[in-house]
C-alpha cells in the first residue's frame, strides 16, 4: 500500500473520522443545493446554509460539551433536557413580569436566576452520584423526569412569551454580522477548553473516568470532581435552555429541550469520547454536534421526508458504537483492529481469561462478593 | 420475614448479625409494602377528601386499572428487563409504532384488526429481541442499544405518517367499548389484558426456571455465568419480553385512544421506568416482585386521578410528585443495598 | 496398608500460553477420602492446574483419568457433571436468591415446567442437614456473613453431582482459597464440613496460602514451582522448613551464596511509627518503626499479609485498630491522601487495575500524583513538567522515551518505571513498593534494585516486598517476617541473618 506517513498520521488523529463524515455530508448537499457553500450579506446580516447549520446546533453544541466531561468521568446526564426547559421558564417567566422587559439589569437578572437553577439542579445530580454513590443514569433520571414538571408549574403549563430586544440577542439576534449564538458557543467552548487542557481538571477527569481506584489510590478527590462536572454540565444546559427561549422568543415548558439529552449523548459518541470514560475531546464533541445537526439540514435538503431523521439517527447511534465495540470489531473484522489494550474490565471474564496468558499464571482478581 | 442463622455464630461474626432496624432495611418484601402502604394511604386522603364528588364509587378504583391499562403492560416488560440488570427506554417509541402501525393498517390498507394484532407482537418481539441481541452479543451498554431503538421506532412512526390516523373501524370500537361487568363496576378490555399479563409475568417470574434466570442474572451476571445458567439466552429472552410488552401496550393504548399518532406515548418509558422503580424493583437489578410495579403503576394512576379530583392542580404536579416519589425510592434502595454490602 | 486406587490422576500436563509455558508435564494424583493441598508461589500453575482440571483451559499435553478412565473435558459443566466440582474464594453464587435456590438453581424440581418451591426447599433443608449444617434455606443468601455463603457454595458444589440431591455424585471437590477471608471460627466451621465430606468418600483438593490450615486438615501435599512439580509428601513427613524450601524453591545454601550484604550507611531518625495498626480480614495488629533511609523488607510467603499490611500503611484500606504516626505527627488514614500528604507513597502490585490509567500517556501518568497534591487549580507549569517528566524518563530508562506514549502499550517492566516515575516526582519520605519486580524481566529488575538502593542512600525510606527471599535480604537494613496474617518478627539485617534463619522464622511462626 501506499499510505504515507503523513497519510496515517492525519487518518490516525482522534478527529479525523468525526470530520471526515461531516466532510461528507456537507458535500452529500452540493448536488441539491448548488449554492449550499455560498454565504449571503442580508441587510449586514450573513446568511447561509452554513450558518444557519452552527445557529441551529448551538444549544446542542453547548449542551454536548458539558455532557462531555460528565461522560469522560464515566457518567452520563440525562436530565440537561429538563434543566433547559427549567432555566428557559424561570427566565422568560421573570421577563414577563417586568413592566420593562427591555430593561438590560432586569434581563441581567433573570438570566441569573435561570443559571443559578440550573447550578442547583448539577448540584443535586453531582450530590446523589458522587456522595451518595447512586448510578449516574439513575441520579439523574429523577431531574429527568420531575424537571419538566417543574417547568411547566413556573409557566403555568403556558407557552410563556416575551417581548425583550436585549434576551432576544442571544438567540436570535446578530452581532457583527454573525448570529450572536455563534459568539455564545464560541465563547463556551473556549471557556471549557481553557478549563480544562489549561488546569490540570481535564487530566484529572480523564484519570478519574480511565481508572476509579488508581485515581483514588494517587490521591485525586474524585468527589469534587465529579460534583464539578455535573455543575458545569448543567451550567451549559442553562445557557442552551436561554439560547433557545431567546430564539423562540418563548419558553415553553413542555417541549423545549425536549430529546437533547440524547442528540448531546449521540454527538459526544460520535465525537470519539468513549461512553466508559476517560479521554474526551471537547473539539470532537463540537463536530460531532456539528454532524447532527448537519444530518437534519441534509435530510431536508436532499428531499427525503424529513421523518425519516430519526431513522437516520438510530442508524448513526448503532454504526458508532458497533464500531466502538470491540467484540464487534473482533467478530467482523478478524484480527486486524485487535482489541484496544489495556480496555476496560478485566474483572475476569472467561473469554477474556482464556486468550490472556497471564489470567492464568495471576490469581484470579478478586470480584465483589456482597 | 427473619433472618435469623441457628448457626453457630462464631463471636467474630457477630457484628455481621443486623439489627432489627437494618434487618427490616434489608427485607426485599419492605419496597413492596411501602409502596401498597403509600397506595392504600393515598387512597384513603382521597376518600376523605372528595367524598362528596364520588370517589368513593367502585368504578373510580376500578377506573384506574382502565386508564393505566396500557402502562401496567409496559411497565411488566420494563420489571423483567430491569431485574435482569438491564434497562429499555424504546418502550415508549414502541407503543407510538404500535399505535401508529396498527391504525396505518387497520384503516389505510383495510386489515381486519384480528390480523393487525398478532403483526404489531411480533414487529415488537423482533425489534427487543434485536436489541437483545446486539447488547449481549457486542456487549454494548443497554443503555445506548435501546435509545437506538427509542430513536428507531419514533422515526418510523413518522415513517409511516406525519399525521394522525385516527380509527373509525367498528370491531375496534366494539371491543374499545366493550365492558365487563364486575357487579360494583365494570372493566375494559384493557383492563382484563394487562391484568391477565400481570397474572402471566408473575407465574412465570416465581414458578419457572426461566424467571428464576432472570433473578439469578440480575444478581450477578457472573456467578450466573459460572453457575452454567445460560446468561445471554435470558438476556436476549428479556429484551424480546419488554418489546412484546410494549407493543402489546401499544394495542391497549390504539383501543384506548382509537387513534394512532406519531407522537403517541411519547416518554411513556420514564413513566414505566419510574412505576417499575416505586414498585420497589431495584435498578441495579435482581430485587423486586412484579406485584410492586402494579402498585407502581397504580400510585402513578391515583396521583393523576387525584389531582384531577382536586380540580385546581395541574397536570404537571403528576410529572413532579413522581419525581419526588422516585427520588425516595432511589435513595431507600440505596440505603438497601449499602447495608447489604457491609 | 496398601494404597487404593486415586480417584483422579493427571499425568504429564503441559499447557502453554503463547510466549509462557505454564505448566510442563506435571504428575498430580488425588485419592478418595483425602484432603490433598495443593501448594505453590505466585506462578508455579497452581491455578492453571485447576483450570485445565476443570475444563476451563484445553490441555496441550498429557492425560487425565477419572476413577479408572480416561477423561477430557471441554468445558467447566462437563466437569461438574463427571463429579468435580469448584468452589472458589470469591462466592460464585447470586446473594439475591434464597439459600434454597442457591443451591438448586439450573436444576429445579419441576412438574409441567412449574417450580415445585416446597419439594426445593425440603431437598435443600436435607442436603444441608445431611452435611452437619445448620442454615435457613429459606433467608436470602446475602443474609449470611460470607463463610456460610461459601458453605452454601460447597453445599451446591457437592448437589450438582446428581439431580436428586444426593450428593454421591462428588468425587473430586476443588476448594481454591476458600479460607482467605474467614475469621478462625469460620475456618474450623469449614474444616467439620470438609471432615465430613472426607469421610463419605470425598476427594478434596484445598488450595490456601494458611501453612497452619495446611498442617491441620490436609493428609497429603503436591507442591509446584515455575509449571513443575516438584514434590508430593505426605504432610506428616515433611516438616514446614522442608515445605517452605520446595515452594521458594533455592536449596538453601544456593541461596547463602547469593546473599552477599552490601548494608549502607547508618539509618536516620525515626520517620513512621504504626502501634497496634490492624484490619479485620486484612492483617492483625501490629507495631512497626521505620527510619529516615532505611529499607524494610517484607518477607513471608504469598497470601501472608505483606500487601495487606503496606495497604494499611497508606491508608488504601483503613485500619481499625492502633495510630499510625508520620514525622511525630498523627495520621488519620480514612483515605490515601492523609498518607500522601505526609509524603507516603505507594506502587501497588496490582500496576493495571490500581496503578495506571491505561488510556493516558507516559507524561501523564508520571505527573498524576504530583497533579493530584497539587489541586486542579495549580496545574504544574508546562516547562517544569516537560522537564521533569524528560528528567525520569532519561533517569529510569523507560522506554519507548516518549512521554506520548500510551502507558497501556508499555511493556511491562517500563509500566513499572512509570510507577516509580510517577512516586519519585513528589519526592516522598517514605516509599512503599509492593512486588515491584513482579513479572518484568530481569535487566529491568537489576535497575529498579540499585534504585531502591540509591533512594535509601539519599535518606528515603523504603517499605519493600517481593517473593524472592534473597532479593529481601540483599536489599534491606531491617527484615519484618509475616506468616498467616501477622507480623511475626523484626530481624535487623546482618551476617547472621541468613535465609535459613529466615525460613525458619516463616516456619515456626515466632520471634527469635
Amino acid at each position: 500500500m501506499t499510505t504515507t506517513p503523513r497519510w496515517r498520521a492525519l487518518t490516525h488523529h482522534h478527529l479525523f473520522w468525526p470530520v471526515a463524515v461531516l466532510v461528507i455530508l456537507l458535500l452529500v448537499n452540493v448536488p441539491f443545493t448548488p449554492d449550499f457553500f455560498s454565504i449571503k450579506m442580508t441587510d449586514g446580516h450573513l446568511y447561509g446554509s452554513l450558518v444557519s447549520i452552527v445557529l441551529f446546533g448551538s444549544p446542542l453544541i453547548l449542551v454536548a460539551v458539558g455532557m462531555t466531561l460528565v461522560i469522560a468521568t464515566g457518567g452520563i446526564d440525562l436530565s440537561v433536557g429538563a434543566v433547559v426547559a427549567i432555566t428557559g421558564a424561570l427566565t422568560c417567566s421573570y421577563i414577563s413580569d417586568q413592566a420593562d422587559q427591555s430593561a438590560l439589569s432586569g434581563v441581567f437578572l433573570a438570566m441569573g436566576i435561570g443559571l443559578v437553577a440550573a447550578v442547583v439542579c448539577g448540584l443535586w445530580n453531582g450530590f446523589l452520584v458522587a456522595r451518595m454513590g447512586i448510578q449516574p443514569i439513575i441520579a439523574t433520571l429523577i431531574i429527568m423526569v420531575a424537571g419538566r414538571g417543574v417547568a411547566q408549574l413556573i409557566t403555568d403549563g403556558q407557552i410563556i412569551t416575551v417581548n425583550s430586544e436585549p434576551y432576544k440577542l442571544i438567540g436570535g439576534g446578530y452581532w457583527l454580522t454573525l448570529p450572536f449564538s455563534i459568539f455564545v458557543v464560541a465563547a463556551v467552548v473556549a471557556v471549557t477548553v481553557a478549563l480544562t487542557r489549561r488546569t490540570a481538571l481535564g487530566l484529572l477527569v480523564e484519570s478519574v473516568g480511565g481508572n476509579a481506584e488508581a485515581s483514588r489510590l494517587v490521591g485525586i478527590r474524585s468527589m469534587r470532581i465529579k460534583i464539578m462536572v455535573y455543575v458545569f454540565c448543567a451550567l451549559c444546559a442553562g445557557i442552551a435552555g436561554l439560547m433557545i427561549s431567546s430564539n423562540t422568543s418563548a419558553a415553553d415548558g413542555n417541549n423545549a429541550g425536549l430529546w437533547i439529552e440524547l442528540d448531546a449523548i449521540l454527538a459526544v459518541v460520535i465525537g470519539g469520547t468513549s461512553l466508559l470514560g476517560g479521554r474526551f475531546s471537547i473539539g470532537g464533541t463540537v463536530v460531532g454536534a456539528l454532524v447532527i445537526q448537519t444530518l437534519t439540514t441534509t435530510i431536508y435538503t436532499i428531499g427525503v421526508p424529513t421523518q425519516t431523521n430519526l431513522v437516520f439517527k438510530a442508524a448513526v447511534v448503532i454504526i458508532v458504537c458497533l464500531m466502538q465495540s470491540p467484540k464487534f470489531r473482533a467478530k467482523v473484522f478478524g484480527g486486524r483492529f485487535g482489541t484496544k489494550p489495556g480496555a476496560k474490565g478485566g474483572t475476569g471474564q472467561p473469554a477474556a481469561a482464556q486468550a490472556e496468558p497471564a489470567a492464568a499464571t495471576e490469581p484470579a482478581p478478586k470480584m465483589e462478593v456482597s | 420475614m427473619s433472618t435469623t442463622t441457628t448457626t453457630k455464630r462464631p463471636p467474630a461474626a457477630e457484628s455481621r448479625t443486623p439489627s432489627k432496624a437494618a434487618q427490616l432495611l434489608g427485607d426485599r418484601r419492605l419496597p413492596v409494602l411501602v409502596t401498597a402502604g403509600l397506595f392504600l394511604a393515598m387512597y384513603v386522603v382521597g376518600l376523605s377528601r372528595y367524598q362528596n364528588y364520588g370517589f368513593g364509587e367502585a368504578q373510580v378504583f376500578m377506573n384506574l386499572f382502565i386508564d393505566n391499562g396500557y402502562l401496567l403492560v409496559a411497565a411488566v416488560g420494563v420489571t423483567f428487563v430491569i431485574l435482569s440488570g438491564g434497562i429499555d427506554l424504546s418502550v415508549g417509541s414502541v407503543i407510538g409504532f404500535t399505535t401508529m402501525f396498527t391504525a396505518w393498517l387497520v384503516e389505510r390498507q383495510g386489515l381486519p384488526i384480528l390480523v393487525v394484532i398478532p403483526m404489531a407482537l411480533a414487529v415488537g418481539a423482533f425489534g427487543g429481541f434485536l436489541m437483545g441481541y446486539v447488547i449481549h452479543n457486542f456487549e454494548i451498554q443497554p443503555f445506548i442499544v435501546t435509545l437506538a431503538g427509542l430513536f428507531l421506532f419514533r422515526g418510523l412512526c413518522l415513517v409511516i405518517s406525519k399525521e394522525s390516523i385516527s380509527i373509525g373501524d367498528s370491531s375496534v370500537s366494539s371491543m374499545a367499548g366493550a365492558q365487563v361487568s364486575l357487579g360494583a363496576g365494570f372493566l375494559s378490555i384493557g383492563a382484563i389484558v394487562a391484568l391477565v399479563v400481570l397474572a402471566v409475568a408473575f407465574y412465570v417470574l416465581h414458578y419457572t426456571r426461566f424467571g428464576r434466570r432472570v433473578y439469578a442474572v440480575g444478581g450477578n451476571e457472573q456467578s450466573a455465568m459460572l453457575m452454567g445458567l445460560p446468561q445471554g439466552g435470558t438476556k436476549i429472552a428479556v429484551y424480546t419480553i419488554s418489546g412484546f410488552c410494549s407493543a402489546l401496550a401499544g394495542l391497549l393504548f390504539t383501543l384506548y385512544i382509537q387513534s394512532g399518532d406519531p407522537l403517541h406515548a411519547t416518554g411513556m418509558e420514564l413513566d414505566a421506568i419510574a412505576a417499575v422503580v416505586i414498585g420497589g424493583t431495584l435498578l441495579t437489578g435482581g430485587s423486586g416482585y412484579v406485584i410492586g410495579t402494579l402498585f407502581g403503576v397504580l400510585v402513578l394512576g391515583l396521583i393523576k386521578s387525584l389531582i384531577q379530583f382536586e380540580g385546581t392542580l395541574s397536570s404537571w404536579w403528576t410529572k413532579i410528585a413522581t419525581g419526588v416519589l422516585l427520588c425516595a425510592f432511589i435513595l431507600i434502595q440505596r440505603a438497601m443495598t449499602a447495608r447489604r454490602k457491609t | 496398608m496398601a494404597e487404593p486406587q486415586p480417584v483422579l490422576e493427571m499425568t504429564g500436563i503441559v499447557k502453554e500460553f503463547p510466549g509462557v509455558r505454564a505448566l510442563s508435564g506435571v504428575d498430580f494424583r488425588l485419592f478418595p477420602g483425602e484432603i490433598h493441598a495443593l501448594l505453590g508461589e505466585n506462578g508455579a500453575g497452581k491455578s492453571t492446574l485447576i483450570k485445565v482440571l476443570t475444563g476451563v483451559h484445553s490441555l496441550d499435553g498429557g492425560t487425565i483419568t477419572l476413577s479408572g478412565t480416561s477423561v477430557r473435558f471441554d468445558s467447566p459443566s462437563q466437569t461438574q457433571q463427571a463429579g468435580i466440582s469448584t468452589v472458589y474464594q470469591e462466592v460464585n453464587l447470586c446473594p439475591n436468591l434464597s439459600v434454597a435456590e442457591n443451591i438448586f438453581i439450573g436444576r429445579e424440581p419441576t412438574r409441567f415446567g412449574r417450580i415445585q418451591w416446597k419439594r426445593l426447599r425440603r431437598e435443600a433443608a436435607e442436603l444441608v442437614d445431611r452435611l452437619g449444617l445448620d442454615i435457613d434455606v429459606t433467608a436470602p443468601l446475602s443474609s449470611y456473613p460470607l463463610a456460610v455463603q461459601q458453605l452454601v457454595a460447597i453445599v451446591r458444589s457437592v448437589g450438582t453431582g446428581d439431580a436428586d440431591g444426593q450428593g454421591a455424585g462428588t468425587k473430586v471437590l476443588i476448594l481454591d482459597e476458600p479460607t482467605s477471608s474467614l475469621d478462625r471460627d469460620e475456618v474450623l466451621e469449614l474444616f467439620a464440613l470438609m471432615r465430613r465430606l472426607k469421610d463419605q468418600g470425598v476427594a478434596i483438593l484445598f488450595v490456601s496460602h494458611f501453612l497452619d490450615q495446611i498442617y491441620e486438615i490436609c493428609d497429603r501435599m503436591t507442591v509446584l514451582r515455575n509449571g513443575t512439580l516438584v514434590g508430593e509428601h505426605m504432610v506428616s513427613e515433611l516438616d514446614q522448613v522442608g515445605l517452605i524450601q520446595l515452594m521458594i524453591g533455592k536449596a538453601l545454601d544456593q541461596l547463602e551464596e547469593l546473599h552477599d550484604h552490601q548494608l549502607r550507611s547508618d539509618v536516620g531518625e525515626s520517620l513512621l511509627q504504626a502501634d497496634g495498626v490492624g484490619r479485620v480480614g486484612g492483617v492483625a495488629p501490629f507495631d512497626l518503626e521505620i527510619k529516615k533511609g532505611e529499607v524494610i523488607g517484607l518477607a513471608g510467603l504469598l497470601g501472608s499479609g505483606r500487601t495487606e499490611l503496606a495497604r494499611l500503611l497508606f491508608g488504601a484500606d483503613q485500619p481499625d485498630s492502633g495510630t499510625v504516626t508520620i514525622g511525630g505527627k498523627q495520621v488519620s488514614m480514612s483515605a490515601p491522601n492523609d498518607a500522601i500528604s505526609e509524603g507516603v507513597a505507594f506502587c501497588s502490585e496490582n500496576r493495571k487495575t490500581e496503578g495506571l490509567v491505561p488510556d493516558l500517556t507516559v507524561r501523564e501518568n508520571i505527573i498524576l500524583a504530583l497533579q493530584a497534591s497539587r489541586g486542579w487549580t495549580r496545574p504544574i507549569p508546562v516547562a517544569q513538567r516537560d522537564e521533569l517528566v524528560a528528567k525520569y524518563i532519561k533517569a529510569l530508562d523507560i522506554r519507548p522515551a516518549n512521554p506520548e506514549a500510551r502507558v497501556g502499550q508499555l511493556s511491562g517492566g517500563n509500566q513499572q518505571k512509570v510507577l516509580l516515575a510517577r512516586w519519585l516526582i513528589t519526592q516522598p519520605k517514605l516509599l512503599i513498593l509492593d512486588e515491584p519486580t513482579r513479572g518484568i524481566d530481569i535487566g529491568a529488575k537489576a535497575e529498579i534494585q540499585k534504585l531502591v538502593v540509591s533512594l535509601s542512600e539519599d535518606g528515603m525510606a523504603v517499605l519493600y516486598i517481593a517473593a524472592e527471599l534473597e532479593e529481601v535480604l540483599r536489599l534491606s537494613h531491617t527484615i519484618g517476617v509475616l506468616r498467616d496474617r501477622k507480623l511475626v518478627a523484626q530481624l535487623a539485617n546482618g551476617p547472621e541473618i541468613t535465609p535459613t534463619r529466615i525460613l525458619e522464622t516463616i516456619a515456626s511462626g515466632e520471634h527469635q
